[in-house]
């Protein structure tokens, strides 16, 4: 059953890290393609460390996968912001 | 698990790795060549994990792909002042004399004679010796190493020589970055967002770095890890354009500098002193005096590593707030 749970939590994750793939390469500009991979990746990765912590069944290693994810979460949040940000204020230069 | 499944993952793994070097020597782009790189550090990073050496993972992720990319992309930045485009200019002429063809050609012959004598060795050490004599032997001595992560008891007890030496290496090599004279100022005062994530970034990798420092006895980390995460805290510090960056002034920054090797060095003699072999632990104090080494040897890898990103001496505060002070009365009138 919890196995059963994992598997479908993981392969939800990897759907969206595929949606955020296909994003990255069809998407037409920056901003787009930016929005694809933080949106999906970020809900993919926390899928999968769901589905990785049930599977595990550790509390310790869940709360680890817990942090990796909040961790990822803000820094990519941030770099994307950033890079955002670089490519608005080149624009405008131009 | 599945074999089949774990050929299709490992044949993956071997596939972008081979691609991300390709595509990182195959661009001209020098930032571009950069990121590619550190892709190519962490997929490599994956494969140490697939083949069981998490240790050897965590230092490539960290000082492979983190540091060794700020790094580049530092030298990058300073190597083109002013243009701060993804895409390299058009107009920067690359020659294509005769000379660069023959020193392209000339590398990449010496890597493919580097890379043709490692896999020889690699063959014959596996097929000349039985695999088993080298874990055997330490995992009979683990118990008098003080430690029970045997990478940790290989290179702080058994080979602690080496890592002494290794110590020795990464001083000489600050010496030289020293010799460069003083760093050019930092970036520019970072965003709320960015600063924002600092501000408790920061916190977090230095307790890691404690974490990974204190777990390295038991279980993959240790000091070079630890000093790879306490140097990534510096980076993202001067990321933000901060004059501080966690290294201290003058005298203090020159002994934690010297600290690895220094404290080595004491432990070793002190115990050639007492009778002992050098750097040969009395097994009751084995676990302590690692820490202890570790523990310096962490502060002088980080200040090494982040000293290397500065490239060169930091200024001293006394100058930042000097000059601090003229932009602000500049900024005034």
């Amino acid at each position: 059953m919890i196995n059963l749970a994992s598997s479908i939590l993981i392969l939800a994750g990897l759907f969206f890290y595929l949606a955020g793939s296909i994003g990255l390469l069809r998407l037409p500009d920056l901003y787009t393609r930016l929005h694809a991979l933080t949106k999906a990746d970020n809900l993919g990765l926390g899928l999968l460390a769901a589905g990785l912590a049930l599977h595990s069944q550790h509390l310790l290693t869940s709360l680890k996968l817990l942090l990796i994810w909040l961790a990822v979460l803000a820094a990519s949040a941030t770099s994307a912001h950033l890079i955002a940000r670089q490519a608005r204020r080149q624009e405008t230069r131009r | 698990m599945n074999t089949t499944n774990l050929l299709v993952f490992d044949g993956l793994l071997l596939f972008s790795i081979v691609g991300l070097a390709w595509a990182s020597l195959a661009t001209t782009d020098e930032r571009r060549s950069v990121i590619l790189f550190m892709a190519f550090g962490l997929v490599l990073a994956v494969a140490w994990g697939r083949l069981l050496a998490p240790d050897v993972a965590l230092a490539e992720a960290a000082i492979g792909a983190g540091l060794s990319g700020a790094l580049l992309l530092a030298a990058v930045r300073k190597q083109s002042p002013g243009s701060s485009h993804t895409h390299a200019n058009p107009d920067r002429n690359y020659s294509e004399s005769g000379a660069k063809v023959v020193l392209q050609w000339l590398v990449t012959l010496l890597c493919a004679a580097l890379a043709g004598t490692l896999a020889w060795a690699l063959l014959h050490a596996l097929s000349s010796a039985p695999h088993d004599t080298l874990p055997r032997a330490i995992s009979d001595n683990l118990v008098a190493s003080g430690v029970s992560n045997p990478v940790t008891a290989v290179l702080l007890n058994f080979r602690a020589y080496d890592t002494l030496l290794e110590l020795a290496v990464l001083l000489t090599a600050v010496l030289g970055i020293f010799s460069l004279g003083q760093t050019t100022p930092g970036y520019q005062p970072a965003g709320p967002v960015f600063d924002g994530l600092v501000r408790w970034l920061v916190p977090v990798l230095i307790l890691t770095a404690g974490y990974l420092l204190w777990v390295g006895a038991h279980a993959p980390g240790g000091a070079f890890q630890a000093g790879a995460t306490l140097a990534a805290a510096g980076v993202v510090l001067r990321l933000t354009g901060r004059s501080r960056i966690g290294l201290p002034d003058g005298f203090v920054l020159r002994i934690i500098m010297a600290a690895g090797v220094g404290v080595f060095l004491l432990v070793g003699l002190t115990l050639l002193l007492l009778g002992r072999p050098f750097l040969g632990y009395p097994p009751a104090w084995a676990g302590a005096l690692i820490l202890l080494i570790e523990t310096a040897a962490m502060l002088s890898i980080a200040a090494t590593l982040l000293l290397a990103f500065v490239g060169g001496q930091p200024q001293s505060t006394a100058v930042n707030a000097a000059a601090n002070r003229q932009r602000e009365e500049n900024s005034r009138c």
